[in-house]
């Protein structure tokens, strides 16, 4: 007889263990409610307050760490190194940024209602783009859609084509690479090489003050944790079997039946997506966005994070991106010269000694103490 | 205009001064000049004074000429309503050139400004088109393109009726035609306009489009004439431009091809995808660098002769890199392309690192040898600069260096072997895995060798490879993996078309254009432009 299938919630609960949920729930627990109640509630002298400093630094940790996951399930998982999911984190980013510069309204240094980048271009309205950009949830929808579109129609003709490997890697290289002169470009309407700086508020909340800044900590580490169980779920389906399959022999995955390019497609598209949504939360914390966000050093720096921490392990390259990011802010404030020697140490000792990265050596080691 | 070039043309004019003076020395039958066209040179008047030198250029006498140079030099003097000229500490009679002793010491300079002294420079000019040397004819007739009066129409008329070499009366055609331009004779300007047909200079459109329209040119078949030869010089303009562009799109071409070539031997050959490539230009470059310091240091005479010097510098120390990193980091990676990419990422951080301690984090300064600096001019306005087809040049050479050793070598034998079948080239006793050191040393010095080339024309800093990954590997991949010939048509495809788009576009718009031709060819054509013919299955 034929099983049941159980609805998808259920699924979706499932897919994650028992213990994955405990552990899920301390983490959101800690982000959620300790680490905010501690900044804002705690004075400013107590050795038990967290300071701001600790908690932007936080909150671009936990983006970083959406992206790695993102960028996990396309390499990991479907054996496919983009180079490029820069670009669909500084188009989530720009998405965010057009509905943040509307909310500066008459305040910019022009004070008028367009961005002092558009007075200083000598604009007289907004761009047809920027219609409807002072909405929150046009403003969201943007940020959800437009990189969906373009990986998804960047990715239906190269994966038709059977583009693969080292080939798309640089040709999604090139595409970030293209992307960002194109943004560099003041014509283009999006602040030039400027970018989009000086936010003031979100929702008429001022975005400098504690409690947005808690509140953006807090919806990152939930994006974060529902980023986990959606992978979680996703790789331990069917479809995630299919994809390892896809990775692993693709011709194999053909002959018996299967089309990859819409395995690949769809878990491409969700990839993109979920980079645009660490984008938006990125730029408000921050407080800046700009081209050089979408240069090729920045996208493949992002794989280097999931390499560090472990392929195709879903806490490998949350782990691996705050490995790299910690040491990037150790290090650019104690050596700030000795940074680029250490990232590019990384990059070779880890693709030589460590291929499973630390969540591997991890697992080895703990083999080796069993038996 | 660049400064090398600026001297250039200075050292030929003062060149050219000297031998006329010697010239006007040596000529012993001295004609007189007229004391009363002189005597309005003293005056205060400078509407007079420009009459008078205009008056002086059409007397086509050398005397008038050493007058002329010497009010030029503010070596002019006038001693009791007497003109002469000082030469050092002697003095002449400006009208008769009789030499005044004792020499006046109560004359008077006469100072002119600007507007007065390039109606001095251009009577020299129209002075020297007498000159019995065709060369300084030439360059008098070259001068004489821009800044022609009406006035001279007589004297450039003089002076045709008696050129005889055709490519200086080709010149003095076009000054002639234009000084007559707005002459009142209806066929005098109809000539005028047709001669001017002729003419490849940019500033001739804008002499010629006002006579097109009736408001300023009466008579019709003027106009037509003038509307004929003004589509002519366009479209001869055209034409020069659209040489300019496939020239400056070679020369783009041939540095893609320098950079790519090296790739093209270790990505296309090997197999082995290195993103340090870009990085072992900047060895090259720094590499050509240290060789420029260490002339400038111990050979400052020779400082010249630093490039050739450079190039088996620059080759071997980049190939020596290539075999460092190759022995400890790539080696290991062979089969495992992704992690290669990511490895040698890292590698080129580490490099370009290195190149910011050891050299700082600015550009250094390379200089042009004066041998490749100028250029060649082509048309007026349309110069082909040295260090360009110098360049073209040093890519051929590249180019046929690769050949000879891919396939007339030994080496160039075995690498095939071995990438074509790496276990029975190892059966028959290739010597495998130093055939793979090898043959990435030699992609590396390649690669060293187009930072040579770079180093006279680019920035030479820690960053500059990072600009020239990404192209170098669209050439590679448009061209097809494991071509040379792919690699050479498509580099000079790419350089062409990206010049032509820059020039419909801008630059950015044609870069992006160029990226995404790339990116939609590749999904047509993913073996790219020449593949091998046949099956093989993938893995």
């Amino acid at each position: 007889m034929r099983s049941v299938r159980p609805p998808f919630l259920l699924r979706l609960l499932q897919a994650t263990t028992r213990q994955g949920w405990l552990a899920l729930g301390v983490f959101l627990a800690i982000a959620v409610v300790l680490l905010p109640t501690l900044h804002l509630l705690v004075p400013e002298g107590s050795p038990f307050h967290v300071s701001s400093y600790v908690i932007t630094l936080g909150g671009k940790l936990l983006c970083y760490a959406i992206v790695a996951v993102a960028m996990d399930l396309i390499w990991g998982y479907a054996g496919i190194l983009s180079l490029g999911h820069g670009l669909f984190f500084a188009l989530g980013g720009y998405a965010f940024g057009m509905y943040l510069m509307r909310q500066i309204g008459r305040d910019g240094s022009y004070q008028s209602d367009l961005p002092d980048f558009m007075v200083f271009l000598d604009w007289k309205q907004l761009p047809w783009y920027w219609q409807g950009s002072d909405s929150l949830l046009w403003a969201l929808v943007l940020v959800l859609v437009v990189p969906a579109l373009i990986a998804f129609i960047f990715g239906f003709f190269a994966f038709r084509s059977r583009i693969k490997g080292v080939y798309f890697s640089i040709i999604t290289q090139a595409l970030t690479y293209a992307a960002m002169l194109f943004f560099f470009r003041n014509e283009t309407g999006f602040g030039g090489n400027n970018g989009f700086t000086d936010f003031k508020r979100i929702l008429g909340y001022s975005i400098t003050s504690p409690e947005m800044r808690v509140t953006l900590f807090a919806l990152s580490a939930l994006a974060l944790a529902l980023t986990l169980v959606l992978g979680r779920y996703l790789v331990s389906s069917r479809f995630g079997r299919v994809l390892a399959a896809v990775r692993d022999a693709e011709s194999r995955v053909m002959f018996i039946g299967y089309n990859p390019l819409w395995y690949k497609l769809f878990v491409w598209t969700l990839s993109a997506m979920l980079c645009a949504v660490a984008g938006a939360l990125y730029v408000p914390q921050v407080g800046i966005i700009n081209p050089g966000e979408m240069s090729p050093a920045n996208s493949i720096e992002i794989a280097i994070w999931v390499a560090v921490g472990g392929r195709a392990t879903l806490i490998g390259p949350v782990i691996g991106a705050a490995i790299v990011n910690l040491s990037k802010s150790f290090f650019t404030m104690a050596f700030p010269e000795y940074w680029l020697f250490f990232l590019g140490l990384l990059f070779v000792l880890v693709t030589l000694y460590l291929p499973n990265g630390v969540v591997g050596l991890v697992r080895k080691l703990k083999q080796g103490a069993r038996s | 205009m660049t400064p090398s070039r600026w001297r250039f043309e200075f050292t030929m004019t003062r060149y050219l001064t000297r031998f006329l003076c010697l010239f006007c020395i040596a000529l012993t039958a001295r004609a007189a000049l007229d004391p009363a066209l002189l005597k309005p040179l003293a005056a205060d008047d400078a509407d007079k004074r420009i009459a008078a030198i205009q008056k002086l250029g059409a007397t086509a006498n050398p005397e008038a000429a050493l007058v002329l140079k010497a009010l030029n030099e503010d070596n002019l003097y006038v001693a009791s309503g007497r003109l002469y000229r000082l030469d050092g500490e002697r003095a002449f009679d400006a009208a008769s050139g009789d030499e005044i002793k004792p020499a006046p010491d109560n004359g008077e300079g006469i100072t002119i400004n600007n507007r007065v002294r390039g109606e001095v420079a251009n009577a020299l000019a129209a002075l020297k088109l007498f000159d019995p040397d065709p060369a300084v004819r030439l360059a008098s007739a070259m001068e004489l393109q821009s800044g022609v009066t009406p006035e001279m129409a007589p004297l450039l008329a003089r002076a045709l009726e008696k050129e005889s070499e055709a490519r200086i009366k080709a010149l003095l055609t076009l000054a002639h035609a234009e000084a007559t331009l707005g002459d009142k004779d209806t066929a005098v300007r109809l000539a005028a306009v047709q001669a001017l047909g002729a003419s490849a200079n940019p500033n001739t459109r804008n002499l010629l489009t006002p006579l097109t329209d009736a408001a300023n040119e009466p008579a019709e078949q003027v106009r037509r004439a003038a509307y004929a030869s003004l589509s002519a010089v366009e479209s001869r303009l055209a034409l020069g431009e659209n040489v300019g562009r496939v020239f400056t799109g070679i020369s783009l071409g041939s540095i893609l091809l320098l950079a790519a070539l090296g790739l093209a031997i270790t990505y296309g050959v090997m197999g082995v995808i290195n993103m340090a490539h870009g990085e072992l230009l900047m060895v090259g470059a720094y590499a050509t660098y240290l060789v420029q310091t260490f002339f400038r240091n111990h050979l400052p005479a020779q400082v010249d002769w630093y490039l050739p010097a450079a190039i088996p510098v620059a080759f071997f120390s980049a190939a020596l890199v290539g075999v460092v990193l190759e022995r400890t980091v790539i080696r290991w990676l062979y089969g495992r392309p992704l992690e290669t990419l990511l490895a040698t990422w890292g590698l080129s951080l580490i490099l370009i690192q290195a190149a910011r301690v050891l050299f700082g984090a600015q550009n250094v300064e390379l200089a042009n040898p004066s041998w490749m600096s100028g250029g060649i001019e082509l048309l007026p306005g349309m110069v082909l600069p040295l260090n360009r087809i110098f360049i073209i040049g040093f890519s051929l050479f590249v180019l046929s260096l690769v050949w000879v050793l891919m396939n007339k070598t030994r080496l160039g034998m075995f690498v095939r072997a071995v990438t074509q079948n790496r276990a029975m080239a190892g059966c028959v006793g290739v010597p495998t895995s130093r055939i793979d050191t090898l043959a990435f040393a030699l992609g590396a010095g390649i690669a060293g060798l187009g930072g040579v080339a770079l180093s006279q024309i680019a920035n030479v800093g820690p960053d500059m490879g990072q600009g020239y990954i990404v192209d170098s590997f669209m050439v590679v991949v448009l061209g097809g993996v494991g071509q040379l010939a792919g690699a050479v048509w498509a580099a000079l495809g790419l350089g062409v078309v990206s010049k032509f788009l820059e020039g419909w576009v801008g630059a950015v718009i044609a870069k992006i254009a160029v990226l995404v031709f790339i990116i939609v060819f590749i999904q047509k054509r993913p073996q790219g432009l020449f593949a091998f013919k046949g099956r093989f299955v993938e893995n």
